[in-house]
């Protein structure tokens, strides 16, 4: 917790609140986005924060947003929640994991207004889920990245070995291994989600082992950096990162959230809202990727388009069997696809992973 | 093994250690003046900042660590006010500095997130850097790395060997004995306090100008720490800053070179080691008791002038 962040949000607060005064007059649809980083990041708020836009720009004056940045975890974040919606919201989006309970404490404090949590499991008649198929993004930067290495070297910098994160290794190492048996990945897990720093030396290691494509599931652009000063490629997290690595940048995953706040706030309009579960991706346009860089090669490109229309029209699944877990036991018969019950608890590396999850 | 991978570890260490030595010796200077300053961390992300945007607006190097140094040195100058004229407890002071510069350098530094630092080029020292292996190891860095080893050489020879040093010892040691031979105590204390400021300002500009390059509000994360850390582990003597710097900086590399040669030793093991070891060389002065490894008996004590 630092001063910096206690400030932004009792600005945020006061924000909120001078903003809600007119909204009650106007009679307009209110809207309030809870965000765990700065808008600034560059990556998981920022994306958040171009979705509210993008319901700005699609409702006009008929909508109002309001939103309080780098809201800790935890009882902070209870406070914000419920003061935004007993400041008039008719909808709150919480974007983190963390949010969790709060959201749903506060929503049993408040059942006329609408609750939206990213990435949480708990559902109530006010309280809806929503998450992205990242690991959709993962089997075609996995495709891409087994076409171009050289070395057959992928360098993985991940975070924490939990069900999301280990789902987009296997993603995508079997997606370079389809198109290139030889292919190895070296994963290193860093223990944060942000420390540029380890995140940087991370990276170093990884291409001094060898390593000449970087995939990352932390969250700085740090990765991206050093591949751009090594002359060696990389994918970037979350939002499009080509400022930092113009050359190294393949593409990128970007967590594209505008399609699904501007489906569920016009539902809220129409009087259409309920609880629901979402887990989009490529289909929904909740999981896109940045324009691929200068060094792919046209054939790669169409590939990875071929096999991102796919997956869009549900012709193909990431995780299509034959899949061996990485003992050998047999998980996914020929053909059969995996369930979202196994892909939300995944817990094991696929067959062909050097290496053991921490 | 294979060497160049070898060689390849090596420069690693010395680049993640650096901003460490820079911190340390920051840290150490003050302690030996008998001001224990909290305030690490936040003096190294607001050198960090300083360093970057100075480097982003196309100064040289040279003036980006001038930069970093110097604000470094006015956020310390605040922190010795409060400390030296107001008689601030330095416990908490030191804690509010951290805070404080996280904050300011997260404020003033938003607009330059997602911006990138301009390469910083190698000094390869001629012959030397040649050499198999070591060469490009040791001697292949940027300009900063020779200057944390040169000034920690400087730090010793002034502590151990300079009358100027031997009355920033006594001041650490016993300041009202100090005072009685008139000595000012406020004056060195304040001088060693935005000397460290500006270490510790140069060391987080290493970070946003060397190591990552980048900025991003708490990029820092929790250096400062390990640099106090460190200090204690060093027994307060600026060469074993270098080594302990270089072997905390061992430990996180290697902990990432071995996971990507799949060799799993728990990597939460290896993160505790540095504080592990802090403590253990903690425990040892204390059984000790006062000797020659012991902290400045002064340290972390508020002096008052008697009028």
């Amino acid at each position: 917790m630092n001063v910096n962040k206690i400030l932004k949000q009792c600005f945020g607060i006061f924000l909120t609140t001078a903003l809600a005064m007119p909204a009650i007059a106007a009679d307009k649809v209110k809207v309030g986005f809870v965000y765990v980083g700065p808008v600034a990041d560059a990556g998981w708020t920022y994306e958040h924060d171009r979705g509210r836009l993008a319901v700005e720009a699609e409702y006009g004056d008929k909508v109002e947003t309001v939103f309080v940045e780098s809201v800790s975890e935890g009882p902070d974040a209870e406070r914000v929640i419920a003061q935004m919606a007993s400041d008039g919201a008719d909808a709150v989006f919480t974007t983190s994991f963390g949010y969790m309970n709060p959201t749903v404490k506060v929503a049993k404090q408040f059942p006329k207004v609408k609750f939206e949590h990213a990435t949480g499991y708990k559902r109530a008649d006010n309280v809806a889920t929503y998450s992205s198929r990242f690991y959709e993004g993962r089997h075609v930067l996995g495709l891409v990245a087994g076409k171009m290495t050289k070395s057959n070297t992928i360098g993985y910098i991940a975070s924490f070995p939990i069900p999301e994160v280990v789902r987009g290794i296997n993603a995508a190492y079997l997606a370079a291994k389809s198109v290139n048996p030889q292919v190895k990945f070296k994963v290193i897990w860093v223990s944060t989600w942000f420390d540029p720093g380890k995140e940087a030396d991370a990276a170093k290691a990884l291409i001094d082992q060898g390593a000449d494509i970087l995939m990352q599931h932390t969250d700085s652009a740090a990765p991206m950096k050093i591949a751009e000063e090594r002359g060696i490629y990389a994918f970037g997290q979350a939002s499009d990162q080509a400022a930092y690595g113009p050359n190294a940048q393949l593409t990128a995953i970007i967590d594209d959230w505008a399609p699904y706040y501007v489906r569920r706030v016009g539902d809220l309009m129409n009087g259409t809202w309920s609880s629901t579960d979402t887990w989009g991706g490529f289909d929904t346009g909740m999981v896109a990727l940045a324009p691929y860089g200068k060094a792919v090669p046209d054939d790669v490109k169409a590939m990875a388009e071929e096999a991102r229309k796919a997956i869009t029209e549900g012709r193909l699944h990431a995780f299509t069997g034959p899949i061996n877990k990485q003992d050998g036991s047999p998980w996914l018969k020929p053909g059969e696809t995996a369930d979202d019950g196994t892909l939300l608890g995944m817990n094991f590396y696929v067959e062909g992973i050097e290496g053991s999850l921490p | 093994m294979d060497y160049g991978l070898l060689s390849s570890i090596l420069h690693a260490i010395l680049v993640a250690s650096t901003p460490l030595v820079f911190a340390g010796l920051g840290a150490l200077i003050q302690e030996r003046a008998g001001v224990l300053n909290l305030g690490i961390e936040g003096l190294m992300i607001v050198g960090a900042l300083a360093g970057f945007a100075t480097a982003l607006s196309g100064f040289p190097l040279l003036i980006s660590i001038v930069t970093a140094a110097l604000a470094g040195a006015l956020l310390a100058s605040i922190f010795a006010l409060l400390v030296l004229r107001l008689y601030a407890n330095p416990v908490a002071t030191g804690l509010a500095l951290t805070l404080f510069g996280l904050g300011l350098s997260a404020l003033a530094g938003a607009q330059y997130v997602g911006q990138a630092a301009p390469q910083v080029d190698a000094w390869s020292i001629p012959v030397l850097s040649h050499l198999p292996i070591v060469g490009h190891a040791l001697f292949s860095h940027d300009p900063l790395v020779y200057l944390s080893i040169t000034l920690a050489v400087l730090m010793w020879w002034f502590i151990t060997k300079s009358r100027a040093g031997l009355i920033l010892r006594a001041i650490g040691e016993n300041h009202s004995a100090a005072h009685a031979l008139g000595f000012s105590v406020t004056g060195i204390r304040f001088l060693a306090i935005i000397s460290g400021g500006a270490l510790a300002g140069i060391g987080g500009s290493y970070l946003t100008l060397v190591q990552t390059p980048l900025f991003v509000e708490g990029m820092t994360a929790g250096r400062g720490w390990i640099a106090l850390a460190l200090v204690v582990f060093a027994s307060w003597r600026p060469l074993r800053v270098i080594v302990g710097a270089y072997l905390f900086g061992s430990v996180s590399i290697v902990q990432l070179h071995g996971q990507a040669l799949g060799v799993s030793v728990a990597s939460q093991w290896l993160s505790m080691l540095p504080y592990l070891v802090t403590i253990g060389v903690l425990a040892i002065i204390a059984k000790r008791g006062r000797g020659d490894h012991a902290a400045p008996g002064s340290l972390g004590i508020t002096f008052k002038e008697s009028k």
